[in-house]
């Protein structure tokens, strides 16, 4: 009877897994099958290979070494709102790509708060178009990741050990040699390669930064195969070898990387007893200072300018929010129950299918959303009208694109629910939905609230699979907010991104808020 | 006369409005910005026709052609406007255009027209535009340009049609030794556009020297700012000459709508607009004449065009160097 049960648990699981793989696998064929091999990539499309591996390098390394001396300010001080930094460093994660490069624009574009101050110099302006946007707009968004990725591991070195070689009156030198330099061994090349991963499949801020043939990465060659030839065999080419190159970076992503719990645990400062001295406090303020400066000032370029603007957005803007905010919601609750199916599923089933089940749900990690919005039209466009189906094509990419992350948060806490009230549920009878209800979801409200929350805040800034389908009139806000950058309505624009910006956060506040109303301890 | 025609409008508002027929017409992004000619043209059509005319914006001229490739017959569009002589070949080739079925109609083109698909709505030359006072002395050939510091904005050829008269332009001039010239320009170049708006949008805030436009862009600045301050470059090797078109699509559910709309285009109440809004030489002079300011405008001593048929081949011959030698 108890066996029957825990295959009752998993069927949906299962299915679901079967689902998602289903979801990366099948369009990947189509592309697969799309692109022979009779017409080889061109010399074009090999600089956009070239580019896309030289901007990802350049960006990881450049977020991983900025990081390195960020984090360690951040590990051995202790301020006011340092809390809330951390937090912050949390943030550019649901923070809509186009709405940070329109806010990086504002600063560092030739019309921005550096490029002024440069002039007051008598400097030129700096360019921030092709390479050097591209890979400004990568820092910007993976310094704050590089840095939790590394704070991360040097919190996990027990005080005793910094007390320690205070108290045997180590050099900095010596600290660095015994201490630090094994802690960046573990974590480098871990967040190194991550960073890198993200880098390879990123898409709006290619869009938006790039261009012209310098500077074209493999998923923006893939967008302008779609628009401007309608090439759905170069596509499919391109496609192939983005997924090369986004599953290779993943493999060795996942071999290498230990990712951080999304969760806090970073707000215990380590004592330095090597750190002391006036020269080393102000270095470590003016690090920290300027981390928290590049961060903030284009956010704040954003709230500041669109906040004029947001009364008055023409009602396309409205219209384009509705729409992403439908699509988020779909999509939220579509991942959460998927990831909740799939973690339910990983804790009944013996370790070797759990794992396969799970992995299922990583799957996703290794495409990118144009690789599959490739499959996908090629497999719509014979029997339907692909544009009519741009807004639940959309909202089922992002709730795939968000099952690894809403996986991560629910998977240990289904496992630990399950191994406190498993046993008692069992004995009880408590089975299939009574199960779900009276054990279950009561004790997954906070992480189910925080999955909700994240994977609505993540389609929310969307801005991918739904530039190859949405008609003309008829996108996201995302989409609404690049156009009206490219019909250069900079006003507007600064407005249509203040309500992105707070429709995200809003919805990430109401759902992980809810999550933990009343929640149980 | 306006009591009627509130009252008619109020009657309309009920399920009479549901009926009313829909004509789409896609467009490129310049053309229905408020400070186009789509509004102007709008309220002309809607006038006459009974219908609710709705422009779409879809991107820059090439876009839209990639667009229609896209959507093929599925598509919403009715008449497309906005492509130019450059991209008709490949646009008929689609079998997703119905002929126009006019004859007889007088154009005052600087070349015959006797396209049976497409009909022109305006024209002009390239040319690159720049600020007197920043720029006084600006290169006066491709060859000047290259070997000069001046930063340039261009359009991307596979996006917009600036940018592929450009690649012609080029291409005319030079033939065989228009990869040399790209060499050449590549360091000249601040970015590719998507788009005709981006590129000029960009050029305004200062973001290069000078940008590709048109003959007739300083004219805006005249008219519209009272700015004498820009100015188009003459270039020694000629200009290239583009040929704006419109045309109806077979797949539409409206094909009377969307005939009357393209004779529409040739009459006073669409041409008259076109000076002013969309800053380029109407394809029939109005009754009033063009502008006062237009008589300023630099008028290039030689035009360069490929015919429609030849165009196609030689873009994509051009596209191949010019990613080659810009994508390096």
């Amino acid at each position: 009877m108890a066996r029957r049960a825990f295959e009752l648990g998993a069927t949906a699981g299962l299915g679901v897994a079967g689902l998602a793989a289903a979801m990366v696998l099948v369009p990947l064929i189509a592309v697969f099958f799309r692109a022979e091999v009779t017409s080889p990539l061109g010399p074009a499309d090999w600089a956009a290979v070239r580019f896309t591996v030289i901007q990802a390098v350049i960006s990881a390394a450049l977020s991983v070494l900025l990081a390195i001396p960020v984090a360690r300010a951040l590990a051995r001080r202790r301020f006011r709102g340092r809390t809330l930094l951390l937090a912050l460093l949390g943030a550019p994660f649901i923070l809509p790509t186009i709405v940070a490069v329109l806010g990086l624009l504002a600063v560092f574009g030739r019309a921005g708060l550096v490029s002024e101050a440069l002039g007051v110099l008598g400097l030129p302006p700096i360019r921030i178009y092709g390479l050097h946007g591209i890979i400004l707009a990568h820092v910007f968004f993976n310094l704050p990741l590089a840095t939790r990725l590394i704070l991360q591991g040097w919190l996990e070195v027990p005080s005793e050990r910094f007390r320690l070689a205070g108290s045997l009156g180590l050099s900095a030198a010596d600290i660095n040699r015994l201490i630090e330099r094994p802690i960046l061994r573990a974590t480098l090349p871990g967040a190194f390669l991550v960073i890198f991963l993200v880098c390879t499949t990123s898409f709006a801020v290619a869009l938006a930064l790039g261009g012209g043939p310098g500077a074209t990465t493999i998923e923006l060659a893939i967008y302008q195969a779609f628009t401007f030839d309608f090439d759905l065999d170069r596509a499919a080419r391109l496609a192939v070898v983005q997924f090369a190159v986004a599953a290779f970076a993943a493999a060795a992503a996942f071999r290498f990387a230990r990712f951080a719990a999304l969760g806090g645990g970073l707000d215990r400062p380590v004592e330095r007893w090597d750190a002391r001295g006036p020269g080393a406090r102000l270095r470590d303020a003016l690090l920290i200072v300027a981390a928290a400066l590049f961060l903030l000032v284009p956010l704040a370029m954003i709230v500041a300018r669109g906040a004029a603007a947001l009364p008055a957005l023409p009602p396309v803007v409205w219209e384009a929010g509705l729409r992403s905010v439908a699509v988020a919601l779909t999509s939220a609750f579509l991942a959460t129950a998927a990831a909740l199916a799939i973690a339910i599923a990983a804790s009944r089933l013996a370790r070797a299918p759990a794992a396969l089940v799970e992995g299922a749900g990583y799957a996703a990690l290794a495409v990118s959303p144009l690789v599959i919005g490739t499959g996908l039209f090629i497999l719509l466009f014979p029997v339907a009208n692909p544009f009519a189906l741009a807004l639940p094509v959309t909202a089922l990419v992002n709730a795939l694109m968000s099952l690894p992350f809403l996986l991560r948060a629910l998977v240990p806490a289904v496992a630990e629910t399950e191994a406190r009230f498993g046993p008692l549920a069992d004995s009880l009878g408590l089975r299939g939905r009574d199960r779900l209800r009276l054990v279950l979801l009561p004790r997954l409200r906070r992480p189910l609230g925080f999955s909700l929350g994240l994977a609505a805040a993540l389609s929310m800034g969307d801005l991918g699979v739904v530039a190859l389908f949405a008609p003309p009139g008829g996108g996201t806000l995302p989409l609404e907010l690049y156009r009206l950058m490219g019909a250069y309505r900079m006003d507007d624009a600064a407005g249509a991104a203040l309500l992105l910006l707070l429709l995200s956060l809003a919805l990430f506040w109401v759902f992980d808020r809810g999550g933990r109303a009343d929640a149980h301890p | 006369m306006r009591a009627p025609t509130l009252a008619a409008g109020l009657l309309a508002a009920t399920p009479v409005l549901a009926q009313t027929p829909v004509l789409t017409v896609y467009t490129y992004d310049s053309f229905v910005t408020e400070w186009g000619p789509g509004p102007a043209v709008e309220a002309a059509f809607e006038e006459i026709c009974r219908c609710d005319l709705r422009f779409v914006a879809a991107g820059d001229g090439a876009a839209l052609l990639a667009r229609l490739r896209l959507e093929g017959p599925r598509t919403e569009a009715d008449v497309v406007l906005g492509l130019d002589t450059n991209l008709t070949a490949a646009a008929e080739a689609t079998g997703l255009f119905v002929p126009h079925g006019m004859e007889g109609i007088a154009l005052d083109l600087p070349m015959a027209w006797d396209d049976p698909v497409f009909l022109p709505f305006n024209w002009g030359y390239f040319a690159f535009v720049h600020d007197r006072e920043t720029l006084p002395n600006p290169p006066a050939s491709f060859h000047e340009l290259a070997e000069s510091e001046v930063s340039i904005l261009i359009q991307d050829p596979r996006s917009s049609t600036p940018g592929l008269g450009l690649l012609l332009w080029v291409k005319a001039a030079y033939g065989e030794e228009a990869p040399v010239i790209w060499e050449g320009l590549s360091d000249n170049i601040v970015t590719v556009t998507k788009g005709w708006s981006e590129a000029y949008g960009l050029f305004l805030e200062g973001e290069a020297d000078m940008v590709l436009s048109y003959t007739t862009s300083p004219a805006y600045h005249l008219i519209a700012e009272d700015d004498p301050s820009k100015a188009a470059a003459p270039f020694e090797e000629g200009h290239y000459m583009q040929i704006e078109v419109a045309g109806a699509l077979a797949s539409s559910d409206q094909p009377e709508l969307a005939r009357d709309f393209l004779a529409f285009m040739l009459t006073d109440a669409f041409q008259s607009v076109i000076p002013t809004t969309n800053w380029m030489y109407p394809a029939v002079i109005p009754e009033a004449g063009l502008p006062e300011g237009f008589s300023t405008l630099l008028v290039p001593e030689t035009a360069l065009i490929y015919p429609a048929t030849e165009a196609q081949a030689a873009r994509d011959e051009a596209l191949a160097e010019w990613l080659d030698a810009l994508s390096n």
